[in-house]
């Protein structure tokens, strides 16, 4: 195993993984914070670094749908985006996971408008928890770097077939310089094969993609899909685990992970600010983490067992689910509680929103309300 | 079915008639045809076939009445009539 260490921008990370996979044809339309994305890989392309299509687009929807038809055409393909650009994307992003197409994109996560604003919190992302992707949040660069590369076999995998999104904050990911290990060429050839689309558009063996289905065939697509969905947890896992073994890197188990667990309080998180907590973890003694790095399919029974006899559990999250009075994460953990017979009590920091800050006073407000009878909803940096 | 409801076998829709969703009706006078296959090569449903003996005839099971053929005859022998059910 040969591994050169570098210190590197989060987007130009991405960039080298995303090189080091081989992809076939590239779309990207150009938004902050992800911009540097497609700015690195269209100079690896330029300057024959990168032997890939590039298809040059007038907007997302176009650069989605670009990579979703040349991905039925047995490519392997890749875009980035963020924030408006994914909201542009919705409606394709539904036709892609229901075509079973293994598309692979990074989410440089950004906040929605309006009030226009170019920071990070997760409300992109979030807003596409229904879409059938499989949506993985991670920590740090390196993480970004080796989540990407999984993607596409995780994507990729016959019994899968599901296009991944990789979020990582932006600017606190995608504009930060940290020390990463690069993977071997022959190392990632080795782990990611060439994609063989069971599926393709082929004049040799026609088929037909994204038909008009009737009520019934419809319905039964869509069960089909769901079904599929909730099995890939393993897939991820397995994937994880055969990456780890590769690349002596590994991330929890692959869909959570525990950091100093085994104390009264478990604050729950996704994403960067997971840093910032592991740091507040380490100056006290009655807090531990749950990271959770699989968001979509949300791993419930992992979930319930890192908090199976927890006094409290706080939620930290950067986004919110207007109407529910708490934010998305907390409305997974809360339908994941329900098989529990005592359940902990459960407060809800809801900051980061547009770039604010999560601070460590913030997180001990989150602990001192713990102290009163309701469940709390905390807003941090307003 | 397939995932992401791929079809890989040729003529799944032969099953629905959509000849159902037709409102003017395709109707080819023999003795005007002169069987120069024109009709069959513009029917976007493919489903007119030319006849040595009789001409054009088209398939009702699936013609949805859109009237291509009757525009594109060089001698007029189609003309398209309200469909009576």
């Amino acid at each position: 195993m040969v591994m050169v260490k570098k210190i590197m921008e989060g987007s130009h990370a991405v960039a080298e993984a995303v090189k080091l996979c081989r992809p076939d044809v590239l779309a990207m339309y150009p938004i902050t914070p992800s911009t540097h994305i497609p700015e690195r890989l269209s100079e690896m392309v330029n300057d024959g670094e990168l032997d890939a299509k590039l298809i040059r687009v007038e907007a997302e929807f176009s650069a989605i749908s670009a990579i979703a038809g040349a991905s039925a055409a047995g490519s392997r393909v890749f875009t980035a985006t963020s924030s408006q650009g994914l909201a542009l994307m919705h409606e394709v992003l539904y036709a892609a996971s229901g075509m079973r197409l293994p598309l692979v994109m990074v989410v440089a996560n950004r906040a929605l408008s309006a009030p226009i604003n170019i920071w990070n919190d997760w409300q992109d992302a979030i807003s596409e928890r229904e879409n059938g992707w499989i949506q993985i949040f991670v920590e740090n660069v390196q993480e970004a770097l080796d989540s990407t590369i999984q993607a596409f076999r995780i994507a990729e995998d016959e019994r899968s077939y599901t296009p991944v999104a990789v979020n990582m904050d932006g600017f606190y990911l995608t504009h930060v310089y940290e020390p990463v290990d690069i993977p071997d060429e022959k190392d990632v050839r080795e782990f990611l094969p060439p994609l063989n689309y069971k599926y393709k558009l082929d004049p040799e063996r026609p088929l037909t993609h994204g038909p008009f289905a009737y009520p019934k065939p419809y319905a039964e697509v869509r069960k089909m899909q769901f079904d599929a969905f909730h099995s890939l947890i393993p897939i991820v896992k397995e994937v994880h685990d055969e990456f780890a073994k590769k690349f002596g890197r590994s991330y929890g188990n692959g869909v959570i992970e525990e950091y100093k667990n085994d104390r009264p309080i478990t604050i729950i998180t996704m994403g960067s600010v997971a840093g910032t907590v592991k740091e507040f973890v380490d100056s006290r003694d009655d807090v531990g983490l749950v990271r959770v790095r699989l968001y979509r399919p949300f791993p419930k029974e992992e979930i319930i067992r890192a908090i199976e006899g927890k006094e409290n559990v706080i939620v930290v999250e950067k986004d919110v689910a207007m109407g529910s009075g708490s934010g998305a994460l907390m409305l997974d953990l809360k339908d994941a509680m329900f098989e529990m017979k005592d359940r902990p009590k459960l407060n809800n920091v809801i900051g980061g929103i547009g770039g604010t800050d999560i601070t460590r006073k913030d997180l001990e407000n989150a602990i001192n309300a713990l102290k009163d009878k309701d469940n709390k909803v905390i807003w941090a940096g307003v | 079915m397939l995932p992401g409801s791929i079809i890989d076998k040729p003529k799944s829709t032969v099953v629905n008639k959509t000849g159902g969703w037709r409102t003017f009706k395709p109707i080819v006078d023999s003795s005007k045809c002169i069987k120069c296959g024109i009709c069959e090569k513009f029917c976007p449903e493919g489903i007119i076939d030319i006849d040595p003996e009789k001409g054009a005839i088209v398939d009702y099971d699936y013609c949805k009445g859109c009237g291509i053929c009757a525009n594109e005859c060089p001698v007029k022998a189609i003309t398209m009539e309200l469909e009576r059910k």
